[in-house]
């Protein structure tokens, strides 16, 4: 027996179980949950009918449309936007640092004016196409406007017509600058400045790019609210998912033995991993996404399986232990690369194609393949060296393989 | 012992899948699906009760109404998430009756409410959604075919992409034929069958793919397939009862609101199993042989 290898499997064994004791709360704890798992702020959007706006199911529907077209600009995953009744529209955030501003933005008319010297309006957000927001070389924060054909041919029809003049663009009826004109535009791009920040510039951008809405709508109701799974059902469905991993845990352990064990070890260091890669990313967990964790555990799981079965092969065909080791990981690599970089590839497709649920589930897929890769196949593989390495026992039924021809070995 | 022929009986295996999915078309055809709130909208409940209560009793009385998957949120101003006075609940379409129904059970059984709003609500997932995922699948499916074929044969990937869609239908004629309900997180659900799918069936190809390089001429291609299949065999189990061990526990365990999550994918994967253990190969044999036959055809027509 080889104290040296052992003592560094116990290491690496304990040193992952102490982490995961540790770590595994906290760093589940910290990551960003969904409406679904963890609840926000429910907002209630009344439409009040103006003289110069009706407020119809048209204009509703456009207003859910934009509204819709804000939140997800925002960032936010997996909102609830809802029409409600004929006139007002909830939405629900998933947990929001400020929901002040995100609300004030959700409300905000936005209608944009480009006004001549007389006061009289010239072109609108209509004319815009797109609008983002850019640092200046000298920090400075400002909205950069794009025109269409058609308002890039007005504006440089408004400059040139009002060189040396002052012209203003407006907000909601609010002046948000006021420019002298000192040569025609004709390029159909212009930029506001007098941005605050890059946070108020982005959020400005944001409201130009998504339109105006072709009503007023006013926050009636504002509020935090539970889970959408439901607290007690979200509840239950923990505890569910942890009777299905201690399930998986044990069947490792019955079938594979030591191989087992440290296959466990590695879905443990698999957990801490992929939590704390979803911290890093700031990436928000939602049910979704936990389907999107279930198949790549089952995925770390079926490597191991192939794996182990393989070495049991090896063993039978008359290896030795540490060979047939080396064997069954070398040729198990090759099925489970495949399938990982097949399922990958599905996923980054999802991801960028998709939204909402699809993104949630492709993100957490194809970070569980990659994590699991390495758990499953290298740490697995470094931690069993070990213990096969030190000679602790030779019997290969130790690591859930039977040994050729045992009859011969007892006679001996 | 001679191992039993799963190549041989292929007709019955595939009889089995295609006559499911048949039946389920006809479902979907003539009864459709039993679309969620998610996609039909239906009535919100806004409730401030005199003494605060919890989810679970909400939905024990809203399962008697048939509403047990219903969206209960409770309002959690104060300190506890576990129980409040403020209850926002979303259920599927109802009638004015049923509605008054269940307020009156509310009040009955949870004791007195006010009702701060009861209006209908609109869906929260529009068609653009689904078709949005549609063309993303398919487009997902498309570079599995390519890389399958660059990694394989083409014959491979189509044999794959067959398979995965048989699993997909499968789990879509089960929806309709006991219909049950269809919410946003089944699309998730679906997703994760077309992994789980792919997965099993890339596995049992890559040891034909093995074997086939070690192949003698004196044993048929279908023995091959067979051999390859029951080696595989033992992982095919373990991993599939192990899988579907923990998707049975959420199943059983978790709660009201993921059944129908859980149960797409306990259908899915069953199916995945099924398909990628006993038809896939088979599958990759009948298109090899249709490519001979073809070429042989095209051999007699340069002939003649």
């Amino acid at each position: 027996m080889r104290w040296d290898n052992f003592s560094k499997f116990l290491v690496m064994v304990v040193g992952i179980v102490v982490a995961f004791a540790f770590f595994a709360k906290p760093l589940f704890s910290t990551v960003k949950q969904g409406l679904d798992l963890q609840g926000g702020t429910h907002v209630v959007l009344q439409a009040v009918e103006t003289p110069d706006a009706k407020v119809d199911d048209d204009a509703m529907n456009r207003s859910v449309k934009i509204i819709e077209r804000r939140v997800n600009e925002l960032g936010l995953t997996e909102p609830v936007i809802q029409r409600q009744g004929k006139d007002r529209i909830i939405v629900e955030l998933p947990g929001v640092k400020d929901p002040e501003k995100a609300i004030a933005m959700l409300g905000r008319t936005a209608l944009l004016e480009f006004r001549n010297m007389e006061g009289k309006t010239v072109m609108t957000g209509k004319d815009l196409k797109d609008s983002k927001a850019v640092a200046e070389q000298n920090g400075q924060a400002v909205v950069t406007l794009d025109f269409t054909a058609e308002g890039g041919q007005k504006f440089a029809d408004l400059t040139m017509k009002n060189v040396g003049k002052q012209i203003a663009i407006l907000l909601d009826g609010e002046v948000l600058t006021a420019p002298v004109v000192n040569e025609p535009i004709t390029g159909g791009k212009a930029q506001i400045s007098g941005s605050k920040n890059m946070e108020d510039a982005e959020h400005l951008a944001i409201l130009l790019r998504s339109g105006s809405l072709p009503v007023k709508l006013e926050v009636m109701e504002n509020r935090t609210v539970g889970p959408t799974l439901g607290q007690d059902s979200k509840d239950k469905s923990v505890k569910a998912f942890g009777i299905g991993l201690a399930g998986i845990f044990l069947f490792m352990l019955l079938y594979y033995r030591a191989s087992g064990f440290v296959a466990d070890i590695a879905l443990l260091l698999y957990t801490l991993i992929l939590l704390a890669i979803m911290k890093a990313l700031n990436a928000t967990l939602t049910l979704p996404g936990i389907a999107g964790i279930i198949l790549s555990i089952g995925m770390a799981v079926d490597a191991n399986v192939l794996i182990f079965e393989r070495f049991k092969e090896e063993v039978l065909a008359g290896r030795t232990m540490r060979s047939a080791l080396d064997a069954g990981f070398s040729r198990a690599f090759v099925t489970i690369f495949d399938s990982n970089v097949t399922t990958l590839m599905a996923a980054a497709v999802l991801f960028y194609l998709g939204t909402g649920p699809i993104r949630g589930f492709a993100i957490t897929l194809a970070l569980g393949v990659l994590v699991s890769m390495f758990t499953a196949i290298s740490v697995t593989r470094y931690i069993l060296r070990f213990l096969v390495t030190s000679n602790i026992c030779k019997n290969p039924s130790f690591l859930g393989a039977r040994a050729p021809h045992s009859n011969e070995e007892v006679a001996k | 012992m001679k191992k039993f022929s799963i190549v041989k009986h292929a007709k019955i295996f595939c009889s089995v899948s295609a006559i499911f999915i048949l039946i389920g078309i006809v479902s979907m055809i003539t009864r459709g699906f039993n679309l969620g709130i998610d996609f039909t909208g239906g009535s919100i409940l806004d409730l401030k009760f005199d003494k605060a209560v919890t989810t679970t009793q909400v939905r024990d009385v809203l399962k008697d109404h048939k509403l047990g998957n219903s969206i209960i949120q409770l309002g959690t101003s104060g300190s506890s998430t576990k129980e409040s006075q403020s209850v926002l609940i979303r259920t599927g379409v109802i009638n004015d009756e049923n509605r008054r129904e269940v307020m009156t059970d509310l009040g009955s059984k949870l004791g007195t409410f006010q009702t701060l709003r009861v209006e209908n609500v609109g869906a929260t997932v529009g068609g653009e959604l689904v078709r949005q995922a549609a063309l993303a699948v398919v487009l997902s499916w498309l570079l599995m075919i390519i890389y399958i074929t660059i990694r394989f044969e083409f014959k491979f990937a189509i044999a794959a992409i067959i398979a995965l869609i048989i699993d997909v239908m499968v789990t879509l004629s089960t929806f309709s034929l006991l219909q049950l309900e269809l919410d946003s997180t089944f699309v998730a659900a679906l997703l994760t069958v077309v992994g789980y799918s792919v997965n099993g069936t890339i596995v049992i190809f890559d040891r034909i793919r093995e074997n086939l390089k070690i192949h003698r001429r004196s044993e048929s291609i279908g023995d091959m397939v067979d051999n390859s299949i029951w080696q595989c065999m033992t992982r095919s189990v373990y991993t599939s009862l192990s899988t579907l061990f923990a998707v049975v526990a959420i199943f059983l365990f978790g709660g009201e609101t993921i059944h129908n999550f859980s149960f797409a994918m306990l259908v899915g994967f069953t199916s995945g199993f099924y398909t990628s253990t006993f038809i896939a190969g088979s599958l990759w044999i009948f298109f090899k042989n249709k490519g001979k036959v073809s070429t042989k055809v095209a051999v007699k027509a340069k002939k003649a």
